[in-house]
């Protein structure tokens, strides 16, 4: 269960990234955080490991208060956050493995860092991801050989070997094309079902969001305008979190911030019209 | 889809793939760098205690350079010197230069018969090769003391220098419109003037400033064998101890070679 | 239409007026240097004859002191190798204060271009002579010097690849929750491992020209037996050794280009 209460960020530039944002995400629930670019999405993930130092509030994963951590304490509370990037953020000179295998790096000696020797279960678990992602027979090939899809599926394998308690993933498919986009929402959202973990998506495109998340929370010039389920995103609420109009009362669910049913029934929104909104 | 994992349920094992052929050849090649390594710092009797006593001596050295010798004296031979050092790069640039476009010419592939281009690039090894300090010491002994020394040795190195990117410059040319001179009936001169000589001149003066800059930094240092310039008066004041003079000989070397740098840097920007 | 040609015409003649002008200073510096040194023209014209004469009293070469000289080329190419490691030690730290987007402060930046400059803009043979004074002659005090005069070159090239890095390459290693030590060996090394590798056995390829002139001033190297020839004019055993030090020149240049070609 990932807790955040009246988060906020303010660069040193004076921009307010982040003002007052809580919510609670637990379960195995997909949620998709939408708004318009700026609005903050990419600081509010940052700030839940602290990639980004949070000016303001706290972030609670399960029961450990991650705001106010110390470095050591902070590197391995990181252990339990897996992030997927943008521009996958993948080490690409090393192998496929090595990058894979890096998602086990908190859980290592330096010296056997080094070594590349990691324990045997974390090689096997990174085999399984691998084949998982669909990346069998790739193991040793260098991560600049790869394509965009390609190095996501690594990514993403390098954010679930560490066995997190929640995944993270900051535009996951904004560098790729249309095909290649849903291959990765499908993968995060099923990540989420077997894995039994909440998974929390920063996307720009509100079709994927709508199509794919359980849940999603609406972003406006840095703050929670809409949180609900994804059936729940109206045109108006729409119009609020793009265009900063004003909310209607009745869509919005501003500050409730439960897990939504997905939670208790364990199925995610259907994603049943495939061909609609193509 | 998993391959080879349905046939059993062993744990996998990984190594990271080696950038050699196998880890045999790898720990092979590792083994070889490392005997080399200590068996020069072995043969070259690299102690420690030697080390150490020297750093000792080189506080003495540095206590002795201090301060800079500025009698007005010394710093008017200095100022010759310095003109001296900066009036043998000129010359020895522009000759260099003339003497490296024959050896350019027929380095370049794409313009020069194939035992020209041999001797070309034999030319261009041997004056690569050869450490400009050795060149100066047979230029004194043939030419005596002096600056005309060092001009020589100068002249030699820039041969290497700029033929070999010149001559690179060359191959790059577009051959398309040499070709279309060629068809007017054009001598092999008119077709080096008209075809290929517009297409090189900016990267030619770019080069010519470059090598410039590097002959002001040989030519600091050629007087340490006798060839003229700053290094004269260096080899001249370090065999009579004067530590303090040294001290000031070495900072004009290093304020000439940085205005020499900027200069170039400058020159070479605006030439783009 | 007109006014637009006008333009453009004057600009081009602002433009030749600039390169004529240039022309034309670069050839008075140079006639001036001419007249600055003050050499006569029979002195110069007669330096072909004299160089030619010396070619031939080098001829034939004395192929059969070649034995002697395999030692201290052996020691040329070792002052490479230890001068080259000792400098890629002390370049990192350089390299590491004198790349912007990692250096701690302005005073450590300037420091670190301070460094970078002195050691280039001293010439190996310098430095062996101020190590010499302090190791005492051999070719201790010319690995220092080779090492030293290094320094800059190593550190001025890493530096620049410092700041080429790609910090969302660290930043996803830093996620899954690795310390200094792992960012470092993960997440940067890679980055600037190809450059590391190139440059240092480039430079080891220039120091193994440059350790043949350490002996001049007595700091090591095949140099001292070079000059002893040309001391007691043994012309014939001095190109014997200048055709060595060219063999060895061209292989290690051979060995440095490979290598560079290997690693990516």
């Amino acid at each position: 269960m990932l807790e955040t209460e009246n988060l906020g960020k303010t660069y040193p530039t004076g921009d307010e990234a982040l003002r007052d944002v809580s919510v609670r995400i637990g379960g195995r629930e997909v949620v998709a955080m939408i708004g318009p670019s700026g609005a903050g999405k990419s600081t509010f993930v940052r700030c839940i490991n602290r990639l980004v130092e949070p000016t303001t509030g706290r972030v609670r994963l399960d029961d450990r208060e991650l705001t106010g951590l110390g470095e050591d304490e902070l590197r391995n509370a990181r252990r339990d956050v897996g992030m997927v990037f943008q521009e996958y953020n993948l080490v690409e000179r090393l192998t496929v493995m090595e990058n894979v295998l890096s998602g086990r790096l908190g859980y290592v000696s330096n010296w056997a860092a080094l070594r590349r020797d990691f324990p045997p279960e974390d090689v096997e678990r990174a085999y399984e991801l691998l084949e998982l992602v669909g990346l069998d027979d790739m193991e040793n090939k260098r991560v600049d050989e790869l394509s965009g899809g390609q190095r996501q599926r690594v990514g993403i394998a390098r954010a679930v070997v560490q066995e997190p308690k929640i995944v993270l993933a900051d535009e996951p498919t904004s560098s790729l094309d249309p095909e290649t986009s849903r291959d990765v929402m499908e993968l995060l959202t099923d990540i989420a079902v077997d894995r039994n973990v909440p998974v929390v998506i920063n996307i720009h495109e509100v079709d994927l969001a709508e199509r794919y998340a359980d849940r999603i929370l609406g972003l406006h010039d840095g703050e929670l305008v809409f949180d609900g389920p994804a059936a729940d995103l109206t045109e108006e609420s729409k119009g609020v979190i793009y265009r900063g109009e004003e909310p209607p009362e009745a869509t919005t669910r501003i500050g409730t911030s439960e897990p939504t049913d997905a939670e208790a029934t364990g199925r995610r929104a259907e994603p049943e019209p495939l061909s609609a909104e193509d | 889809m998993a391959t080879g994992s349905g046939t059993s349920t062993d744990r996998r094992t990984w190594r990271r793939p080696t950038a050699f052929r196998n880890r045999y050849t790898k720990w092979a090649v590792y083994g070889a760098v490392l005997a080399l390594v200590v068996w020069s710092v072995a043969s070259l009797r690299i102690t420690p205690g030697r080390f150490l006593s020297g750093l000792g001596y080189g506080y003495d050295l540095i206590d002795s350079m201090l301060p800079p010798e500025t009698g007005s004296e010394n710093v008017a031979r200095l100022v010759d010197r310095m003109i001296e050092t900066i009036a043998m790069a000129m010359i020895a640039t522009v000759s260099g230069i003339a003497l490296s476009l024959p050896v350019a010419l027929g380095a370049a592939e794409n313009l020069s018969p194939r035992p020209t281009y041999y001797l070309s690039r034999g030319i261009i090894s041997v004056s690569r090769a050869i450490d400009g300090l050795i060149v100066a010491i047979i230029a004194v002994i043939a030419l005596g003391f002096g600056p005309l020394a060092g001009i020589v040795a100068i002249s030699f190195k820039t041969i290497g220098f700029f033929s070999k990117l010149f001559a690179e410059d060359l191959e790059d040319v577009d051959m398309g419109g040499v070709e279309a001179i060629e068809a007017t009936g054009a001598s092999r001169f008119q077709r080096l003037v008209y075809g290929v000589v517009p297409q090189v001149v900016p990267r030619f003066a770019g080069l010519a400033v470059y090598r410039w800059d590097i002959n002001i930094r040989s030519s600091t240092i050629v007087g340490i064998v006798g060839a003229g310039g700053l290094g004269v008066l260096l080899q001249r004041s370090y065999s009579r101890y004067e530590y303090d003079y040294v001290a000031s000989i070495l900072m004009a070397i290093i304020a000439v070679v940085l205005v020499a740098e900027v200069v170039s840097a400058v020159v070479r920007r605006r030439v783009q | 239409m007109a006014g637009t040609t006008r333009d453009w015409t004057r600009f081009d003649t602002r433009e030749r007026l600039f390169r004529i002008g240039s022309v034309v200073v670069a050839a008075a510096v140079v006639i001036g240097s001419w007249e600055w040194l003050d050499m006569s023209l029979r002195y110069v014209s007669s330096a072909p004859l004299q160089v030619g004469d010396l070619l031939g009293r080098m001829y034939p070469p004395d192929w059969g002191y070649l034995p002697n000289a395999v030692g201290p080329l052996a020691e040329t190419i070792q002052i490479a190798v230890v001068g080259t490691i000792g400098a890629v030690l002390m370049a990192a730290p350089v390299a590491y204060i004198s790349a912007e987007n990692t250096t701690p402060n302005r005073a450590t930046y300037a420091l670190g271009k301070l460094i970078v400059t002195v050691s280039r803009s001293v010439h190996t043979i310098v430095w062996a002579l101020l190590f010499v004074v302090m190791f005492g002659p051999g070719a201790l005090a010319g690995t220092v010097a080779t090492a030293v005069r290094s320094i800059g070159f190593l550190a001025k090239l890493l530096g620049e690849e410092i700041e080429e890095i790609d910090f969302g390459q660290v930043e996803g290693v830093r996620a899954t929750g690795a310390g200094p030590f792992k960012l470092l060996v993960y997440g940067i090394v890679p980055q600037i491992k190809p450059a590391l590798v190139g440059v240092s056995v480039y430079r080891w390829d220039i120091n193994v020209r440059a350790a043949t002139i350490l002996g001049f001033v007595g700091a090591g190297g095949i140099g001292v037996q070079l000059f002893e020839a040309i001391d007691s004019f043994a012309w014939r055993t001095v190109s014997a050794l200048l055709f060595a030090i060219l063999a060895v020149v061209l292989v290690s240049e051979g060995i440095s280009a490979y290598a560079r070609r290997k690693v990516r």
